[in-house]
């Protein structure tokens, strides 16, 4: 097996080439299904123009979109030594490879070192677990749907309605700016950081993978009935496919505290998995292995 | 309907929200950095590196390719265009822009500055950058690279661009409104079926 460091270098780049050229199979069934039911004139336009961008980007091997996003990576299993390198390593690799646009600049001065590298990215989360092999997901984000990410620190009482409100106000807010049909992940409980982490990672559960618990599958399925009734449309131009998807996730919380996160992924919905074995052989999957 | 560049005024004018158009000729991308810089130009009364008299800017960072001294356009979408709301009547009255592409629209000021110099905003599909990068058929310049390639100053030759959907026209009218006025006259229903 390779060094562990240029294995997940080249792993790296892999994943981010299937990811930012390609959309997992249950967004594109989710964007045909919209294309077909979408009775606004406007609305089918943008929906056909996705899909046939979406089959020349798959066609060309290039970016999807321009707007390459911020990485963020969820690694689960096994510990890997170096993962961290290999990961900038690939990230650096695949920005002039794939490419990537270089997206990373400083936050203050705005100055872009053009590579996509800088302090603290790419984002990483760990998970590690005592298993046979290392999934390593990533997940890269465009700045339109990041932009509308809301974070809301409810009261108790407010419970359930407030949370649908909040979810209900975020949309309409939000309008065209976040590309829609989004998917909407949602993130309730925990500490404010955990409930946006649970609402971005509610993003990597496919559209056609129901929440396991009853209750929330059906407040996911009962927000995105409503929201489809909005009118908001494609891209915000009218049409009744606002959102491809709600996915909602939960934690505890303190007893003083309703920790509510809005996610909103675009409808260029990237992500891709790979589960590297002990013995180095690797498995990728737009899809995520479920 | 097929649109030449640089427009007139009557061109514009012509255009009413909900049409369906491609564009021809030479467009120029901006956004955040790049509106930022221009107006501090127009103050210090400095000279922008194009006339934009009658022509259009669209809001996109573009992913090019640099080969040898060609630049290539490999995927240009949209960008979110309200992030340069606050700066655009400005822009639009100081340098003459006749029209605008981006995508997720613009506020009332804008609108407004738009039916007063005659300007037009053309949705675009966010995220078909695919598409997008087909229709543009040359990168004859890039200037103002120390902004980053996202922020940098783009003269693109284009054929077919589009469809572009006039979202705002030259008379105030706004698709975008119009759809806010629908989702308005939606929530009550929406609200009931959630029970809050």
């Amino acid at each position: 097996m390779l060094g562990s460091t240029k294995l997940v270098e080249d792993v790296t780049v892999n994943l981010l080439r299937i990811a930012v050229t390609s959309l997992p199979d249950d967004v594109l069934g989710a964007l045909r299904d919209a294309e077909r039911e979408e009775t606004s004139e406007v609305g089918r336009t943008q929906l056909r123009t996705i899909l046939e961008n979406v089959a020349a980007a798959d066609r060309l091997s290039v970016p999807i979109c321009q707007d390459t996003g911020m990485l963020t990576f969820f690694i689960s299993g096994r510990c890997l030594p170096d993962l961290e390198e290999g990961i900038r390593r690939g990230m650096s690799r695949a920005t002039s490879e794939v490419p990537l646009r270089a997206n990373a600049v400083h936050p203050i001065t705005r100055k872009n070192p053009g590579n996509n590298s800088g302090k603290g990215v790419p984002t990483i989360h760990y998970d590690y677990s005592d298993s046979d092999f290392t999934q390593v997901t990533v997940m890269p984000k465009g700045a339109g749907s990041e932009n509308m990410s809301v974070l809301a620190m409810l009261t108790p009482s407010q419970g359930l309605k407030g949370i649908k409100r909040l979810v209900l106000d975020t949309v309409i807010k939000a309008g065209g700016k976040p590309c829609p049909p989004t998917i909407v992940g949602v993130g309730i409980g925990g500490s404010a950081d955990q409930a946006m982490l649970l609402a971005k990672q509610a993003l990597l559960r496919p559209l056609n993978i129901g929440n396991p618990d009853q209750q929330l599958a059906a407040l996911e399925s009962e927000l995105k009935q409503a929201l489809n009734l909005t009118g908001i449309g494609p891209m915000g131009l009218g049409g009744k496919t606002t959102v491809l998807g709600v996915r909602v996730e939960e934690a505890y919380t303190h007893t003083a505290s309703l920790p509510v996160a809005v996610c909103l992924q675009c409808w260029a919905a990237r992500r891709a998995s790979a589960r590297i074995a002990r013995d180095g052989s690797v498995q990728y999957s737009r899809e995520g292995f479920w | 309907m097929r649109l030449k560049t640089p427009l007139s005024e009557k061109d514009v004018r012509s255009l009413k929200f909900g049409d369906e158009v491609t564009l021809d000729g030479i467009i120029y991308t901006g956004r955040d950095e790049m509106h930022l810089r221009a107006l501090e130009y127009a103050r210090e009364g400095r000279e922008l590196p194009f006339d934009l008299h009658g022509a259009v800017l669209c809001h996109c960072g573009p992913m090019l390719r640099n080969e040898g001294s060609k630049w290539h356009v490999i995927a240009a979408g949209p960008t979110t265009s309200s992030r340069m709301d606050s700066m655009e009547p400005q822009f639009i009255e100081h340098f003459g822009v006749r029209a605008i592409i981006g995508k997720g629209g613009m506020s009332q000021p804008t609108v407004d500055a738009m039916a007063k110099h005659g300007c037009v905003y053309l949705a675009h599909t966010g995220g078909a950058a695919v598409l997008a990068a087909e229709g543009i058929k040359d990168v004859k310049r890039v200037e103002w690279q120390d902004l980053g390639m996202p922020e940098a100053m783009c003269e693109l030759e284009v054929e077919s661009f589009g469809p572009l959907i006039v979202a705002i026209d030259a008379h105030g009218e706004s698709l975008y409104k119009r759809v806010d006025e629908t989702v308005a006259s939606n929530l009550p229903n929406v609200r009931k079926q959630l029970g809050i």
